[in-house]
């Protein structure tokens, strides 16, 4: 039932997100446009070449990327609330979200322009620092040969506030580039393309889809990680795994749509609302929920000029998390 | 079904354990006690191939522990954890449910004969009653017996208990320690228990292994080990404080 429910509910975002916009597009022709181009129906176009154009090479292109990074976010956001047993853990938990923001700072700041793969320096540049600071947090939590949650916790908080002091630092120095990092650090998908898609959707698509099918290891670590390993979980290997392919699914997500927050970590919290912690039910359905979110979140952004769509999941989203914790006050036992 | 043989293991940087040695056969019912830092859970972790001992070597049912993989350990070995803290809201079914997870199916999860392992684990342990409650909402009793029934669940020819009462008032841990009893003599399983009360570890076990400075001092029936001038040696107390039960 919720899993029918999650697909109209990102099948209605998806339509909507390409239908509505500076020009508007009725649902009917842009369902036309897609089942002619995606699925090689022979639909008569009632439509103008100029709409096509639009529905194919900017609002498809833009939507996909919000699906696929809510969505990536989503499951990356749950596989790390399970791992670190923590609800209040989001994507951005291991310092992925400042490396990111100190790589595009460092992106704006160097005066050559790269094109890397499909994507621009920037978008290159956050992939790295994301990737890189995860990495440092974790060799730094490193105590023998395993690294203890809570140590990786507080070491990803200190990693996340010296790469913070960075990017003021290289924020002050930036000049008339301040307004592209801070474009950057408000998240959203107006230069999403086609190529910058076929570069990060099979990055997140691929961890994601290795967490999905490790959601036996996270249901074993609902009671921690001595209680997993009784229950005949390989801790340390499926922690390696699912700590990495999180971060990937993290960092391609923030190198293609910039920081934005509150998606990976409602999203789960609501599905656990209507559905219990099973992670088999919660990362397939937190990856819908997300996808849907993050879609719904950019049109509203659009509708409103083009306002940063971290905004408006801030903006909603904060709010709507503390409504969430009001209601399950019950429970969340740090 | 265990076997120890001259183990010494190091955990948290301290010799925990040094040169033990300890056999329990299938069906047995066996306590381990002694003072803190005796090195009774490290035996536990050891015996559950958590921590690998430095020499030495340990068995179940027959084959190296380190030599298995994680889910045969947790087919033959099932371990009560000490009451976590769950991280988010979970009902008593989901958590008896987890004993099933080196059973079930890798990517479907849970199939109709999981299924019935789990209400025959709540029927067992008696725990109809707390369905569809939060287990983070239970006493600290409900909550050991909500864990006992997972283990239940799991369905491993042993059961390794650590400390299953120590947060318990007397009504609960001699229902716990009942339970557990109950287990060993009605349906065979292996009770392998750390304890800290004696009176409850010899009224319920007729064999005990008494741990000191990671050394096996004494095994065998609870008269025998707990003799008086060896509480006061191990323990450092008057042997009067422990009245053995009737």
């Amino acid at each position: 039932m919720v899993a029918i429910g999650g697909l109209v509910l990102l099948a209605v975002a998806l339509v909507a997100g390409i239908a509505a916009g500076s020009v508007s597009i009725a649902p009917g022709e842009t369902l036309g446009i897609l089942a002619r181009r995606l699925l090689g129906l022979n639909v008569a176009p009632t439509w103008s070449v100029a709409t096509e154009t639009i529905v194919m090479d900017l609002r498809l292109p833009r939507v996909l990327t919000a699906m696929i990074v809510g969505g990536g976010l989503a499951v990356a956001g749950a596989a790390f609330q399970g791992l670190l047993r923590n609800p209040l853990a989001d994507p951005y938990v291991l310092g992925t979200a400042s490396g990111a923001a100190f790589g595009a700072a460092i992106a704006v700041l160097i005066p050559v322009r790269a094109l890397i793969l499909q994507f621009g320096l920037l978008h290159a540049l956050a992939f790295i620092g994301a990737l890189g600071s995860v990495l440092v947090v974790y060799r730094l939590s490193r105590i023998g040969s395993s690294a203890p949650m809570t140590s990786l916790l507080l070491t990803g908080y200190a990693v996340s506030s010296l790469l913070a002091a960075g990017l003021a630092m290289a924020m002050y120095l930036s000049g008339t580039g301040l307004r592209q990092i801070f474009a950057y650090l408000l998240g959203g998908f107006d230069s999403a393309t086609w190529g910058r898609l076929a570069v990060a959707a099979p990055l997140i698509l691929i961890a994601s889809s290795v967490i999905l099918l490790r959601a036996r290891s996270l249901n074993g670590m609902l009671l921690g990680e001595d209680a997993a390993a009784h229950l005949g979980v390989d801790v340390r290997r499926e922690r390696a795994i699912l700590l990495t392919m999180a971060s990937l699914a993290t960092a391609a997500a923030v190198a293609i749509s910039g920081l934005i927050g509150f998606v990976g970590l409602v999203a789960p919290h609501v599905v656990r609302l209507l559905v219990g912690p099973n992670a088999r039910l919660v990362l397939p359905l937190a990856a819908l929920l997300g996808a849907s979110l993050m879609v719904g979140a950019d049109l509203v952004a659009r509708l409103l000029g083009e306002i940063p769509v971290g905004v408006v999941t801030a903006v909603v989203g904060a709010p709507f998390f503390l409504a969430l914790l009001r209601r399950a006050r019950t429970g969340y036992e740090l | 079904m265990i076997r120890v043989d001259g183990v010494t293991a190091v955990y948290r940087e301290r010799a925990a354990l040094r040169d033990v040695s300890l056999q329990v056969d299938a069906g047995e019912r066996v306590a381990i006690i002694g003072p803190n830092g005796a090195g009774k859970s490290t035996l536990l972790r050891v015996i559950a191939g958590l921590l690998h001992p430095t020499t030495g070597t340990v068995e179940l049912g027959g084959d190296r522990v380190d030599r298995l993989d994680r889910m045969a350990v947790a087919r033959r070995l099932s371990v009560v954890p000490q009451t976590p803290l769950l991280p988010f809201a979970t009902t008593v079914e989901e958590v008896v449910a987890l004993g099933r997870l080196p059973h079930e199916h890798p990517i479907r999860g849970m199939r109709p004969g999981d299924r019935a392992a789990v209400a025959a684990a709540i029927e067992r342990v008696g725990v109809g009653h707390l369905l569809g409650r939060d287990a983070r909402e239970l006493s600290m009793g409900e909550r050991q017996l909500v864990l006992l029934a997972m283990a239940v669940a799991q369905a491993a020819p042993v059961l390794v208990l650590d400390e299953p009462t120590v947060h318990l008032d007397l009504r609960h841990q001699v229902e716990v320690m009942d339970l557990v009893g109950d287990l060993n003599t009605r349906d065979g399983t292996t009770i392998l228990a750390v304890l800290h009360d004696l009176g409850l570890a010899a009224h319920f076990f007729a064999r005990l292994v008494l741990l000191d400075r990671g050394r096996v001092v004494a095994d065998g029936a609870p008269a025998e080990v707990l003799a008086p001038e060896r509480i006061r040696e191990v323990f450092g107390v008057d042997p009067a404080f422990v009245r053995l039960g009737a």
